[in-house]
């Protein structure tokens, strides 16, 4: 099986968010969920930098580590995915994520903030795969049709890209060694605790 | 903390180096990164510009995070448990080497009024909030370990669920409570110098000798104190939890479960002691809470002065409108 993981070139992200939109569009997200967003560093001055960012699937997920109900599972392709029928809104997974990778569907209403939403890596839920029911709580299941993620499959520039760890390693690499530069797999040593050696 | 700044020091030297490398040779990215990274990372988290009107959404990466992940798991883990049954063993192993604290000279048979309608009311409202509060709070850090395995994710979600609400919507009459026990007691809870002697004396637990004591001793002074203060403190970090984000931000929302959650099971060690010596550890003390009426010898092992005070005003009051002076017939 594959470890599954998401690259980002800062040096090729141009912030058109087309990756945003395509995994609102294929997952039906809610208006106020962002499952995937794009921050953009330094704006307007030298050494701006854009970067998508979205759940990482961490390796040792602090999400996981911390849900009182231990609502987070990872799958045989090292996606963290979590139950939404287990889920009690407690809002732990926000404050542990380095990314900000959970969502509420609520702000506040006495701290009941609704099931929590994050990305899949387009991979489902734990419902039988491609089902409403899998589609309602946790969208489109790319991945058991043996697609990659749509935001990544979609990136314009090539700068976000999903899938085995290892290739989208290699293909970064390479585009390093060729151009002689770059900044580095953004945030693969907070959730992976390795970085890509060129 | 070194580390961190040797590696800062690191990042500003690679970082000049930098441009002039980066025309010649691939610079070692990964390394790179993690210096941006770190240079960022002066400031605490990475902040960026975004779209969308989610503010929070702004913060790239909050390495505090896992600071937080590792007080919830390891720290309040351990404080907690040790707290909690710690007191526990502390407690079990009074009853087992002292046994029930008897009353002095056996029960007098006559009753004195201890406390009234509305503090016993209030005691017992504060008394019943916090033992859920408590329970559902614990269920968080320890029901995943131990309640779990026993009734399965369903069952277990929907208990955690419930208490979520329960904790939610009780903090409200806690804290009304707290609020009524501060303006009824605290004028016979202000600490003095006899609560030094009860204290030098052991207490009522420890100690053998009775040391004299007004309406409160320095032991049941003390559970007061913890309670309204504690009490406070936890309210406080609580409402900020509760409605999250409406008043503070990352660090405001993990520093305030940090607090509510450490005051919180050092109070619950706490009340643990108090639950134990108002019940199965001392005879007669239960009364004061249960039907309000304490034995009078019991009244004045514990609060001799107390008891003066009351005798006193009974003695100076005026006698019910059309009552004889016995034997007058």
């Amino acid at each position: 099986m594959a470890r599954m993981k998401f690259l980002l070139d800062a040096e090729r992200c141009i912030e058109c968010n087309a990756c945003v939109t395509a995994c609102k569009n294929e997952h039906e997200v809610p208006w106020g969920i962002n499952r995937r967003r794009v921050v953009t560093i330094n704006d307007g001055k030298p050494g701006e930098r854009s970067i998508s960012m979205a759940c990482m699937h961490c390796t040792d997920a602090p999400c996981a580590a911390v849900c009182p109900v231990s609502c987070f599972y990872t799958t045989a392709d090292a996606v963290v995915l979590h139950d939404k029928d287990l889920c009690i809104g407690c809002g732990y997974c926000f404050y542990a994520c380095p990314f900000g990778a959970p969502q509420y569907p609520r702000l506040g209403n006495f701290g009941s903030r609704g099931k929590m939403d994050k990305c899949t890596f387009c991979a489902g839920g734990p419902q039988a795969d491609n089902t409403q029911a899998e589609y309602i709580q946790y969208g489109s299941n790319r991945l058991a049709e043996g697609k990659l993620p749509l935001c990544a499959e979609m990136c314009s520039t090539k700068a976000l890209l999903a899938g085995d760890g290892e290739i989208i390693a290699s293909i970064y690499r390479e585009r390093v060694q060729k151009r002689g530069y770059g900044t580095g797999a953004w945030g693969w040593r907070t959730a992976y605790r390795e970085t890509v050696a060129i | 903390m070194k580390l961190r700044i040797l590696g800062l020091l690191a990042a500003l030297l690679i970082g000049a180096a930098a441009p002039a490398m980066a025309q010649t040779a691939p610079r070692a990215p990964s390394m790179a990164e993690e210096m941006e990274v770190q240079a960022l990372l002066r400031g605490g988290s990475i902040q960026g510009r975004i779209s969308i009107p989610d503010e929070k959404a702004a913060t790239l990466i909050q390495p505090e995070g896992r600071e937080w992940r590792e007080f919830h798991n390891v720290t309040l883990a351990w404080v907690g448990g040790i707290a909690v049954l710690g007191m526990l063993a502390v407690l079990a192993f009074f009853r087992l080497s002292k046994g029930r604290i008897p009353i002095e000279g056996g029960a007098a048979g006559r009753t004195i009024q201890r406390f009234n309608v509305l503090e016993r009311a209030n005691h017992w409202m504060v008394a019943s909030c916090f033992i859920i509060l408590g329970l559902s709070g614990l269920n968080l850090t320890f029901g995943r370990h131990i309640l779990l395995p026993v009734v399965g994710p369903e069952a277990f979600t929907a208990i955690s669920q419930w208490g979520k609400y329960a904790h939610n919507f009780l903090a409200f009459p806690f804290t009304l409570g707290l609020v009524v026990m501060l303006l009824i007691w605290i004028k016979d809870n202000i600490p003095n110098a006899r609560d030094i002697a009860w204290f030098k004396a052991g207490g009522g637990l420890i100690g053998h000798g009775h040391p004299e004591a007004g309406r409160f001793n320095g032991g049941q002074k003390m559970v007061f104190w913890i309670t309204v203060l504690g009490g406070a403190a936890v309210a406080v970090s609580g409402y900020l939890l509760v409605f999250p984000f409406f008043f503070t931000g990352m660090e405001g929302m993990q520093l305030s479960h940090i607090i509510h959650s450490l005051l919180s099971v050092l109070m619950i060690a706490a009340i643990l002691a108090h639950i134990y010596i108002g019940s199965i550890g001392m005879d007669g003390a239960f009364d004061a809470m249960g039907s309000g009426q304490v034995d009078l010898n019991w009244a004045k092992q514990h609060h001799a002065l107390w008891v003066q005070e009351e005798m006193a005003k009974g003695r100076t009051a005026a006698p019910p409108p059309g009552a004889k002076a016995s034997g007058a017939d």
